[in-house]
């Protein structure tokens, strides 16, 4: 797939984009300025809303021609009925959530199926500043400890043992360092991490 | 229009038409109404393909002057003024803009107090009840008169906002964008609760004689005063009085008696008796009827999905954190229906001090979205060969 000329293009949007079918409907949470639901309503016909909680964000969706919803991803997905979207993509959000248990939980009761990225705390740059004793600064990181949105951080071991205990299924992984595909330890090399997800069948839903 | 008395971002001096209607029309009621006319203005020129039509829907006290001024009043500026005009949001060197005084109204359109023709004296009491759907009717007719066939938009708040609704409902292939501002799907029992006392303050004023006050040459000054009073309460927040008004005193100590004292007295009053002076209490009993009766979903068991199934225009749904009339929640039923159905819709909550008022204020975060919402709206794809 080639890069799409889009001012705020994200390369994490196209490991996304990939996934997606053509003429999907989609929720995006934490949608941003809506590039990728522009990207994904233009490129691959999909339709859908971006869900987005600052004034910025949605006046930047309007303006880029695509649905959004003003709302709090920490307040539920209440306003979304069950099963209505095939894919509910959260990208790079879950760390910054709160309510994150929850929050997966309810990506997977609105969705067919989930498609999360996150930056992996496991990676060997974010060890290093550990073990210099500092918290990690990176491309996928660019927070200093006194100004991030991110509380909730975790490694791609800690994820799949989460899906693992809470009847997630792992349909797909995509491991990224630079831009360029990691296949081998993935935890240790890999720097953001996609993950498409459905409930494992015959599993409640993120049983706790 | 003048030249010279146009002001920039203002569409200046104007001037309100009647449209004329012989053919009857049969209100939700069962009531018909033999002919009327609607009193409207428009700003902007119409463009060649007839695609860059707007309608804006007033609310409860407001008008077809949406916009400008009068050249006998220059201080009459429409109600919308901030929001329609040249380089505007909804932007008048690009939209041609129509407002229309509701049937029913009291602002020139045929109403309780137009004289009937049957009886060679005004209405009054006779006039039939009119809903939200009976406008949009008339509304349609009016647009057929001005040869749009389809508006790029129709935008609207509050009372409006249902109108608006209405449109993509009763019209849905007329309607290309609706603009949904501060609106409920339906009342609540509180809201209905609130125009009841307005209304049995207008009618149980002495002055009020069952609605044909106009024989006896006088007006339900008191109830009047008093229905605008109370609903000018819930207009605004807490907060917004709180911030205006507080606890100030007109005389700067307690007088210990029932004359003016608190500012906030004063405003409502003040209010109160503008506003006796202006509109017709058979008009503001029927309007208050609208509202309550209001309730697209009903025919569908209840289902808003159902109901706006057939809509098939874009939706900015907008509303007002502070508004406590028809709060954010009220939206978000909206919203819930049109994301069921799959329709088009955008949804912005302004976080907004001013209440259920904020939909007329002049807020860059509001008005930025009405523009950014409306930027390609001029030009009908649809229509494009």
């Amino acid at each position: 797939m080639s890069a799409p000329v889009l001012p705020n293009w994200r390369p994490d949007f196209e490991a996304i984009a990939h996934w997606v079918a053509p003429g999907a409907r989609v929720l995006d949470l934490g949608c941003g300025d809506g590039t990728l639901l522009r990207f994904l309503k233009e490129r691959r016909g999909a339709t859908g809303y971006g869900v987005d909680i600052s004034d910025d964000n949605v006046l930047a969706c309007v303006k880029n021609g695509v649905n959004v919803i003003q709302s709090d991803l920490e307040a539920g997905l209440s306003g979304f009925e069950s099963g209505s979207f095939d894919y509910v993509i959260l990208s790079q959000t879950l760390q910054a959530t709160m309510h994150t248990e929850r929050l997966l939980k309810d990506i997977l009761r609105v969705g067919r199926e989930g498609i999360v990225s996150f930056p992996n705390f496991g990676y060997w740059r974010v060890r290093m500043q550990l073990l210099a004793g500092h918290m990690p600064v990176s491309p996928e990181l660019p927070y200093q400890w006194y100004d991030t949105p991110n509380i909730h951080l975790f490694t791609l071991s800690d994820f799949e043992n989460f899906c693992r205990g809470h009847g997630v299924r792992i349909l797909e992984r995509l491991v990224t360092t630079d831009g360029r595909p990691v296949s081998a330890v993935p935890n240790l090399l890999g720097a953001l991490a996609f993950y498409r997800l459905d409930r494992a069948p015959g599993a409640s839903p993120v049983a706790a | 229009m003048n030249a010279l008395a146009k002001v920039p971002g203002s569409v200046g001096v104007v001037a309100p038409g009647d449209m004329q209607f012989d053919d009857p029309l049969l209100l939700k009621s069962g009531a018909v109404i033999p002919s009327y006319s609607l009193r409207y203005e428009t700003y902007g020129t119409l463009n060649a393909d007839r695609s860059n039509a707007v309608l804006v829907c007033h609310a409860l006290n407001a008008s077809h002057h949406v916009a400008g001024t009068y050249a006998h009043d220059p201080k009459d500026v429409g109600w919308w003024d901030n929001l329609i005009g040249p380089g505007k949001p909804i932007d008048t060197d690009r939209f041609f803009v129509v407002g229309v005084n509701n049937l029913g109204g009291c602002h020139g359109s045929t109403g309780p107090a137009t004289i009937n023709p049957a009886t060679g004296r005004p209405w009054g009491a006779d006039f039939p009840v009119v809903t939200v759907d009976d406008w949009v009717a008339a509304q349609a007719r009016l647009a057929d008169r001005l040869g749009i066939r389809r508006f790029a938009a129709v935008v609207g708040g509050s009372l409006g906002a249902m109108q608006a609704l209405q449109w993509t409902i009763a019209f849905p292939d007329r309607v290309r964008h609706a603009l949904v501002i501060a609106a409920a799907p339906k009342l609540s029992a509180q809201n209905i609760a609130f125009n009841e006392v307005a209304r049995q303050a207008i009618t149980t004023d002495p002055d009020f004689h069952g609605g044909d006050y106009y024989a006896h040459g006088v007006v339900p000054r008191r109830g009047l005063r008093l229905a605008r009073m109370l609903g000018h309460i819930t207009y605004l927040s807490d907060d917004a009085m709180a911030e205006k008004f507080g606890r100030a005193l007109r005389q700067g100590e307690f007088k210990f008696g029932f004359d003016v004292e608190f500012e906030i007295e004063s405003y409502l009053r003040y209010q109160g008796d503008k506003f006796s002076t202006y509109f017709d209490a058979n008009t503001y009993l029927r309007i208050t009827k609208a509202l309550d009766y209001f309730d697209p979903a009903l025919a569908c068991g209840g289902r808003l999905a159902e109901a706006l199934k057939g809509a098939v225009a874009r939706f900015l749904v907008v509303s007002f954190t502070s508004d406590w009339r028809f709060s954010p929640a009220r939206s978000r039923e909206i919203v819930k229906a049109l994301l069921d159905t799959g329709k088009d819709v955008s949804y912005a909550e302004i976080d907004a001090p001013h209440g259920h008022d904020a939909f007329l204020m002049d807020d860059p975060r509001y008005h930025g979205l009405i523009r950014a919402f409306l930027a390609d709206a001029d030009t009908d794809r649809s229509a494009q060969p």
